[in-house]
């Protein structure tokens, strides 16, 4: 027996459940990284000595450049979706293979500043201000990894199921492209947050 | 699990889909994706969980009751170079450790496993007519993440130093300082046990959203279906922040971080060498955003059952069913707005706490509104008094006694006093253990019928009831005595510091062997739970003559598929003696009255 609507909406809530519970699962994303940003404003509102250390600011040249590599993901992963829905299986391929690497090229620039930060002795332990850097950061580090781990799923094996399954693949890659717009949108409030206001 | 499972191919109803291979042994009982054998699972792993946590109470009431004499049994296993306990003196240490894992072990391996686990997992599908969860796999994920928290757990007593010693809270700065590995565990541990339960939340959400069978509009689920379902949203939204402040302790206290650790902070006169500017207060905020809804999820599911109870032993429908389900969701929602009211002892300011105080007075106004529909279903029905409705009769007073303990410690200028005595102890226990726990037997007693095509005997089976309840009360209601005569809680041995409450320690003693005496009565449960699985007396699909869905399906439902056909639903979840009928209930799935 299969469970109903994996790829049908259902008719009185219009929803699929994969639509649904990804909906959910952003939720609690929000709650997570809502807690995480309350413990920021908590914390720099009590404390006097807020900031970076002079001789080690954030680079906002570096940083802007990443919130630009990710938007552009972001473009490439819509476009996964909608050249799927256009039948138009080469481009997906193409569009998904742009967001792997915009999504590395993200990463190799985030380890660039975390390397820089501990060659200058800089770690968690060094302030409140950098824990919460390295914490809020590295948490939304490992959502951009495991986000790329789905990607090159699908761009390996996972897209035969183009072939014998192509609306339920269609709307695994909507799902994923829900998953990856919302953590762009988490490092698009990092951003300012660490770069901009400190 | 059960006959019909063991013979699977042979099974008359798997003629409607052959397609399905049978399943070899891991497949069906280990990584299975069926529903209703990961609620088996959950509700046997947390069943043990329960009864360990049980036994590590034992230990610390054999400690308040004969402070620093030796446990004959733990005696037996222990020699004089035992490290917690020599020569069966419980240390205070490993009192410490008893504390924090006892509760621990109770909230999040227990009670919260039993009542969403197990019986959510088992009957939310059945009871709304699906033929499984919406996310099989995931279902699985969240069990076997649920297992591994719970292995982390139990292995964090063979740490270097023990378990975690800083109570179930984990308040830091003490949870930080403490040199034990467990701690660290603990931390870890708790990240497995989240993850579980938000994959879950989200599984629970979608099946009731998207799999109800046709005709089941929101206003004809069971109240147990209604009761899941706010649970799910609990846990969804407020366990990631819980999260959080576990990877930041987890950070505090591996890589040196201060996020919960002021400045100059002194332990045993001499300065913590860490950056500082953190706050520990922060912590606790983080905590409690979770642990106040996590006091209705450990509720809810117990309240939702004992309303599928009573209304099948009464024999009539709810009383209020709407203002039931309306109560149920205000409640929820108003869950996310109360959690201060654990921490006025923090100094907060007066505005903030009167938030506070108002926000928790007006909580108690839906818990009592569900209370009172449900003892005014009582009224003028003929009641049936069978084991599960004994469970559920028992329920409800002292489900009455948590609520109304609680009150006092809303309210700041009472719960000054009280915050750090035994009566809170006491206040909370009679919400989780002699209410929801009770809720919960009643449960495996309605459901038991349906899961193994057997019923309890009922001779044990009250036994078990009378026993627990007089019991129960033997321990808890001595702590409100000793707590509002000014004994604190958490002390190891209270010593001179006792010297006011001379006159009420006594009921250690009464305390501690009403405990011993009702883990004897725990055995006639265990004993029946075993004897019945393989010989107690076997039933037909619907022995309770109940009405909801889950009685439609054969006994025990058919693996991967539950019902023979989808059933369609024409009425309410509660139609008991409907005038003119031959029979005095009326399934859901009954298209006509006759």
């Amino acid at each position: 027996m299969e469970i109903p609507y994996t790829v049908d909406l259902r008719p009185d809530t219009r929803l699929t459940n994969p639509k649904l519970g990804i909906w959910l699962f952003l939720a609690s994303e929000v709650m997570l990284f809502g807690a995480l940003f309350s413990t920021y404003i908590f914390l720099r509102v009590a404390n006097a000595e807020w900031g970076p250390h002079p001789d080690a600011k954030l680079n906002v040249w570096l940083g802007m450049i990443n919130t630009f590599v990710l938007i552009a993901s972001s473009v490439t992963m819509v476009m996964c979706w909608a050249t799927l829905k256009m039948n138009q299986f080469k481009d997906f391929k193409r569009n998904l293979l742009y967001t792997v690497v915009l999504a590395l090229t993200f990463m190799v620039i985030k380890s660039f500043e975390y390397g820089g930060k501990f060659s200058h002795d800089i770690f968690p332990s060094t302030s409140t201000f950098y824990a919460t850097y390295f914490l809020m950061t590295g948490l939304h580090g490992i959502h951009v990894v495991g986000g790329v781990v789905v990607l090159v799923y699908f761009l390996g094996p996972g897209k035969k199921m183009w072939e014998t399954e192509p609306e339920k693949f269609t709307n695994r890659i909507e799902v994923t492209g829900l998953y990856w717009h919302f953590v762009d949108l988490v490092w698009i409030f990092l951003f300012p947050t660490f770069y901009l206001l400190s | 699990m059960s006959e019909t499972e063991g013979g699977a191919p042979a099974h008359g109803a798997h003629g409607a889909h052959e397609d399905h291979a049978p399943e070899g042994f891991w497949r069906k009982y280990i990584f299975s994706v069926d529903h209703k054998m990961i609620g088996i699972q959950y509700g046997i792993t947390a069943l043990i969980f329960l009864f360990f946590g049980f036994i590590l109470m034992l230990l610390m009431r054999w400690q308040l009751a004969y402070p620093g004499e030796a446990n004959p049994l733990l005696a037996l296993v222990a020699g004089d170079g035992a490290e917690f306990f020599p020569g069966g003196k419980i240390t205070d240490g490993f009192y410490n450790q008893l504390g924090a894992m006892h509760g621990t072990i109770m909230v999040f391996m227990g009670v919260v496993p039993l009542a969403v686990g197990a019986f959510g997992n088992y009957f939310v599908p059945l009871q709304i007519g699906a033929i499984d969860m919406a996310f099989p796999r995931l279902n699985m994920a969240s069990y076997w993440s649920f297992f591994v928290g719970g292995v982390i757990m139990l292995a964090s007593f063979f740490a270097e130093g023990g378990a975690a010693q800083a109570g179930w809270t984990a308040y830091p700065p003490l949870s930080e300082i403490t040199p034990a590995k467990g701690q660290i565990m603990w931390l870890l541990g708790m990240v497995f046990l989240i993850t579980s339960s938000l994959l879950g939340s989200i599984n629970f959400v979608v099946t009731i959203i998207q799999l109800r069978a046709p005709g089941l509009t929101y206003m004809r689920m069971p109240f147990f279906v209604w009761a899941q379902l706010v649970t799910a949203f609990l846990l969804l939204l407020a366990f990631p922040p819980l999260e959080a402040a576990g990877f930041m302790q987890l950070s505090d206290k591996v890589f040196g971080s201060s996020f919960f650790l002021p400045s100059g902070l002194v332990v045993s006169s001499e300065q913590l060498g860490n950056s500082g500017g953190g706050s520990a207060i922060l912590w606790q905020h983080l905590f409690w955003f979770l642990a106040h809804p996590e006091v209705y999820v450990l509720i809810l599911p117990a309240m939702g059952i004992v309303a599928e109870v009573i209304a099948n032993n009464t024999r009539k429908p709810l009383f209020g069913y709407k203002s039931l389900v309306y109560s149920l969701i205000f409640l929820g929602f108003m869950s996310f707005i109360v959690w201060a009211h654990h921490m006025f002892m923090t100094g907060m300011g007066e505005q903030v706490a009167a938030f506070f105080q108002t926000t928790t007075m007006i909580i108690s106004i839906p818990s009592v509104v569900i209370l009172t529909a449900l003892f005014l279903s009582l009224w003028g029905g003929s009641i049936r008094f069978t084991t599960p409705m004994l469970f559920a009769l028992g329920f409800l007073p002292m489900f009455g006694i948590g609520g109304l303990t609680g009150l006092p410690l809303g309210l700041t200028i009472t719960d000054i006093p009280l915050h750090d005595t035994y009566y809170v102890i006491g206040h909370f226990h009679y919400v989780v253990a002699p209410g929801t726990l009770l809720g919960l037997f009643a449960g495996i007693y309605y459901w038991f019928p349906k899961m193994t095509g057997r019923k309890l005997n009922d001779v044990l089976g009250k036994i078990h009831f009378w026993g627990t309840f007089v019991c129960m009360n033997g321990v808890f209601w001595p702590m409100l005595h000793q707590g509002m005569s000014g004994v604190s809680r958490r002390l190891f041995d209270g010593g001179e510091s006792y010297a006011h409450a001379q006159d009420v320690l006594w009921l250690n003693k009464v305390m501690s062997h009403s405990a011993f005496a009702l883990f004897v009565f725990q055995l006639f449960f265990v004993v029946n739970f075993l004897w019945s699985y393989f010989a107690g007396k076997k039933v037909e699909e619907n022995p309770w003559e109940a009405t909801t869905l889950e009685w439609a399906a054969p006994t025990p439902p058919i693996p991967h598929g539950n019902f023979e056909t989808v059933p369609t639903v024409y009425r309410g979840p509660y139609e008991y003696s409907v005038p003119g009928q031959e029979r005095d209930f009326v399934p859901q799935d009954q298209a006509e009255l006759a």
